[in-house]
């Protein structure tokens, strides 16, 4: 339970003095995510601690350096969860969760870590502490700058803390499990996602789609048996490994192979790739193990209106995130100098250009 | 009322050039010049603000809104973008040397893909207007202003606008998946799209509610939901607003996120019961609506779960809708509020602070006190699941002092949300006139990330200048005039 503000400041404020860029860190747990990391080490980890959490008004207060884990297990006494599931990955800080931007299973019907992020105070490029956002549900006032920190990766500023919208845990929950063709699985979980089911996660790996319903107890049993398939054992370890990447899509003997993020528009077909897919978020994400060209993943996902990320792994040289348009790099490349005008806070983690 | 900081005044020739380029662009009918045209422009929603604008541009299609901003970009003209002008901050007032960029033909629905259950539409299609269109395929789009006959999706993006459903089912922010937006130099970018997550900084979140300043929306894709099979409403009764509040926050303790869940206090029931007759409880000091969905099963069980807990919250009365009829008549009077209260006051303004819920008895309390203190009557109905508190303040603007009055009580309950850890406008925008009130929310370094968020858009502040977001000029002067007052 420390504030570390004081602390950060005066760093940031050296760095800005030095001109040496820093490089923020929490648990570390996503080091290998984004470009690589660059500039003098800056850990959060001590500044942390849940700085107020209302059940009732659901909102909780926390400085970034407060364990994932920690935030959860409070957030969990209460009968509580940030509902976007976020990867831990290891000890992960809440800071870098906000900061990377990653949400899981739950992404598709809950939403991601973005639309539950309701504040931010951060640390700007000149060491001041700024404030946007708040506490509460509903905020207009000024532009959505607490978003916009939201899969920053940092580059914006150093998140000090940040407050989220939490949601009851769902009061029932079943997986199933069906023996699916990947097309098949594709338009599948797009027609139940146009129907009112409280379908809260998909998973459709090696032929099989996994599915999980979650809320009021006999909506999902009006569900469940309304969906067929068969009942799946350990569900929540399964839904555990798609969340943490510990499923075998991801841990077998890939070694240093490039894992891609595929991010599209749910319906598609599937892609004309070699390899299998794990797909999640009802079609909407695909991890893909593919050790080609990235020209031709990036390609073959924006030719149907999405994007792919160079997630783990592979030739990271080339940047990792799929380039962007020059008009939208120059808006981003005007934002990053507003708020970190000397280019102090991970450089080229997002993009070389910054 | 403070004056809005001035703009660059145009001179003659400026002002002739200007008409010249834009009749090179407009078909002659598309421009608006005559002063009499020009004044059903003068306002939006906020009709205590009025001002005529230069003129009037009624573009038809993507090239001439194109067109229109890069001429009043290299002439360095005020350009101030407008869908139905439904807007209760004052978002969409003219500027006096500035074109009023109407997106009111821009009406069509050019898509509705049912299987990613997406809709792509122009910016002044209305919003109950997606939800008509995609209604046979069982979806719907869920953000519902009480203005959502009249407002359209354009004005929804650019305030981020809510509605009474959105503490389950989000705001404009949750529900749009992408915009392909005009900047001010003319070019067209798409920002989003049919993905769920896009690369780089999320630019969407920015550009959802940020007033018309940063570019023109000219279509949106909306994400739709699955309607659901059921919707039902209890209608609780208190004889303490304290109560009330306190029955909202053991619903959400219950575990309940409910579809909806407002809040009204007696002056706002019996406003709407004159004119709606929607059934309410005039005897109750508030009463609370608070909606289940979803499918049979699940609304009984949530519904009886509900009535439970307000029993148990001391609720005087509890009713529940038997059928789709009286739940929409019981939702009637609270979607009529606004007009309810037009009924009986010559004029009114409606304010937008969101306060943390704890708060709530406190925050009426001192309204009910400043009331007395400035003479004027105060309904309040209330968002009560997300804290977002809508008082409406009753006046006449023909009463010398009326109006100077108003907005200072307004401005005292701004700054009171403020005060207890909230905000001054939950879902209605800053516009221009709670943009005093932003010096009270914000520090200056704040405000200068503002404008600097401004300028990466657009550099010489042409679009909507004067909302918004102070000049730090402006926050000075209020400092040492307006919040003592």
């Amino acid at each position: 339970m420390n504030d570390l503000t004081e602390h950060l400041r005066e760093r940031v404020l050296a760095a800005a003095t030095d001109r040496k860029p820093l490089r923020i860190r929490g648990g570390g747990t996503k080091d290998f995510y984004g470009n690589a990391p660059s500039g003098e080490l800056l850990d959060t980890t001590g500044h942390a601690g849940i700085v107020a959490y209302e059940p009732t008004e659901l909102v909780v207060t926390v400085r970034a350096g407060t364990p994932l884990a920690e935030l959860e297990a409070a957030l969990g006494e209460q009968g509580q969860m940030l509902a976007f599931e976020p990867p831990h990955f290891g000890e992960a800080t809440v800071g870098g969760c906000v900061a990377s931007g990653l949400s899981g299973p739950r992404r598709a019907s809950a939403g991601a870590v973005r639309d539950f992020v309701l504040g931010v105070k951060v640390l700007d490029g000149k060491g001041e502490v700024l404030n946007f956002g708040g506490q509460v549900m509903k905020n207009v006032a000024g532009y959505d700058v607490s978003r916009l920190m939201t899969g920053a990766l940092g580059t914006l500023g150093l998140l000090l803390q940040v407050s989220l919208k939490v949601l009851p845990k769902p009061a029932a929950e079943a997986t199933l499990r069906l023996e699916l063709p990947q097309d098949k699985a594709i338009e599948m979980m797009n027609r139940w996602g146009g129907r009112p089911l409280p379908v809260s996660a998909t998973c459709w790996h090696d032929d099989l789609l996994t599915l999980r319903l979650s809320g009021a107890r006999a909506a999902v049993a009006a569900a469940r048996a309304k969906l067929g398939g068969e009942d799946v054992a350990a569900a929540a370890a399964f839904w555990d490994s798609v969340r943490e990447q510990r499923h075998a899509h991801f841990t077998g003997d890939v070694g240093g192979s490039a894992l891609w993020r595929l991010s599209l528009p749910s319906r598609c077909a599937p892609l004309d790739l070699p390899g299998a897919p794990l797909i999640e978020w009802g079609g909407a994400l695909r991890w893909l193990t593919f050790d080609g060209e990235a020209s031709i993943v990036r390609a073959a996902a924006a030719k149907v209106g999405g994007h792919a990320t160079l997630f783990r792994g592979g030739d990271r040289s080339g940047g990792v995130f799929q380039p962007l348009s020059e008009s939208l790099m120059q808006i981003q490349r005007k934002l990053k100098r507003t708020f970190d005008p000397q280019g102090l806070f991970n450089p080229g983690r997002l993009y070389a250009e910054f | 009322m403070g004056s809005q900081d001035e703009h660059r005044q145009l001179a003659e020739a400026e002002i002739a050039r200007l008409i010249d380029g834009l009749r090179r662009i407009l078909p002659p009918q598309a421009l608006l010049v005559e002063r009499e045209d020009l004044v059903p422009y003068e306002c939006d929603g906020l009709t205590a603000y009025r001002q005529l604008p230069l003129l009037v541009a009624l573009p038809q299609n993507e090239a001439q809104v194109v067109a229109v901003l890069k001429l009043c970009h290299e002439l360095r003209v005020p350009l101030v973008a407008r869908g139905a002008g439904t807007g209760l901050s004052g978002g969409a007032t003219p500027v006096a040397h500035g074109v009023v960029l109407s997106l009111a033909k821009f009406m069509r629905i050019l898509d509705i893909d049912s299987v990613s259950r997406t809709a792509r539409v122009q910016p002044g299609v209305r919003n109950l207007s997606i939800s008509e269109a995609v209604a046979p395929y069982g979806l719907y789009y869920a953000p519902d202003p009480s203005s959502q006959i009249a407002c359209t999706i354009g004005g929804n993006v650019a305030e981020n606008s809510g509605g009474v459903h959105c503490l389950k089912y989000g705001l404009t922010v949750h529900n749009v998946l992408s915009v392909r937006v005009a900047l001010i130099d003319g070019t067209v970018v798409e920002i989003g799209s049919g993905a769920l997550d896009s690369p780089g900084y999320d630019l969407l979140a920015l550009m959802i509610g940020s007033e018309g300043m940063l570019g023109v929306v000219l279509e949106a894709t909306v994400k739709l939901t699955p309607k659901p099979l059921l919707a039902q409403v209890v209608m609780a009764s208190f004889d303490d607003v304290v109560k009330a509040g306190n029955a909202v926050a053991d619903i959400i303790s219950a575990g309940i996120i409910p579809a909806g869940l407002e809040m009204m206090d007696k002056p706002a029931t019996h406003a709407v019961e004159d004119f709606v007759h929607a059934g309410y409880d005039l005897n109750a000091q508030a009463i609370l609506l608070a909606e289940s969905d979803g499918t049979p099963e699940e609304v009984a069980e949530e519904i009886a779960a509900m009535c439970a807990v307000l029993e148990k919250s001391g609720a005087t009365d509890i009713r529940v809708s038997h059928d789709e009829a009286e739940r929409l008549k019981f939702w009637a009077g609270r979607k009529a509020a606004f007009p309810a209260v037009g009924r009986i006051t010559p004029d009114y303004l409606c304010m937008d602070g969101t306060i943390p819920r704890k708060h709530l008895a406190h925050v009426l309390t001192r309204i009910a006190e400043l009331s007395e203190e400035y003479h004027l009557r105060c309904a309040n109905v209330f968002h009560a699941g997300d804290g977002n508190l809508h008082p409406l303040i009753m006046f006449d603007a023909n009463v010398e002092g009326e109006v100077e009055r108003a907005t200072a009580y307004g401005g005292k309950i701004l700054e009171l949300s403020v005060e207890v850890g909230g905000t001054i406008t939950g879902e209605h925008g800053v516009g221009i006139e709670k943009v005093s009130q932003m010096c009270v929310q914000f520090s200056k370094e704040e405000l200068a990330a503002f404008h600097g968020v401004k300028a990466a858009f657009d550099e010489h502040t042409l679009l909507n200048p004067g909302k918004a977001v102070p000049t730090p000029r402006r926050c000075s002067e209020y400092r040492l005039t307006g919040s003592a007052k």
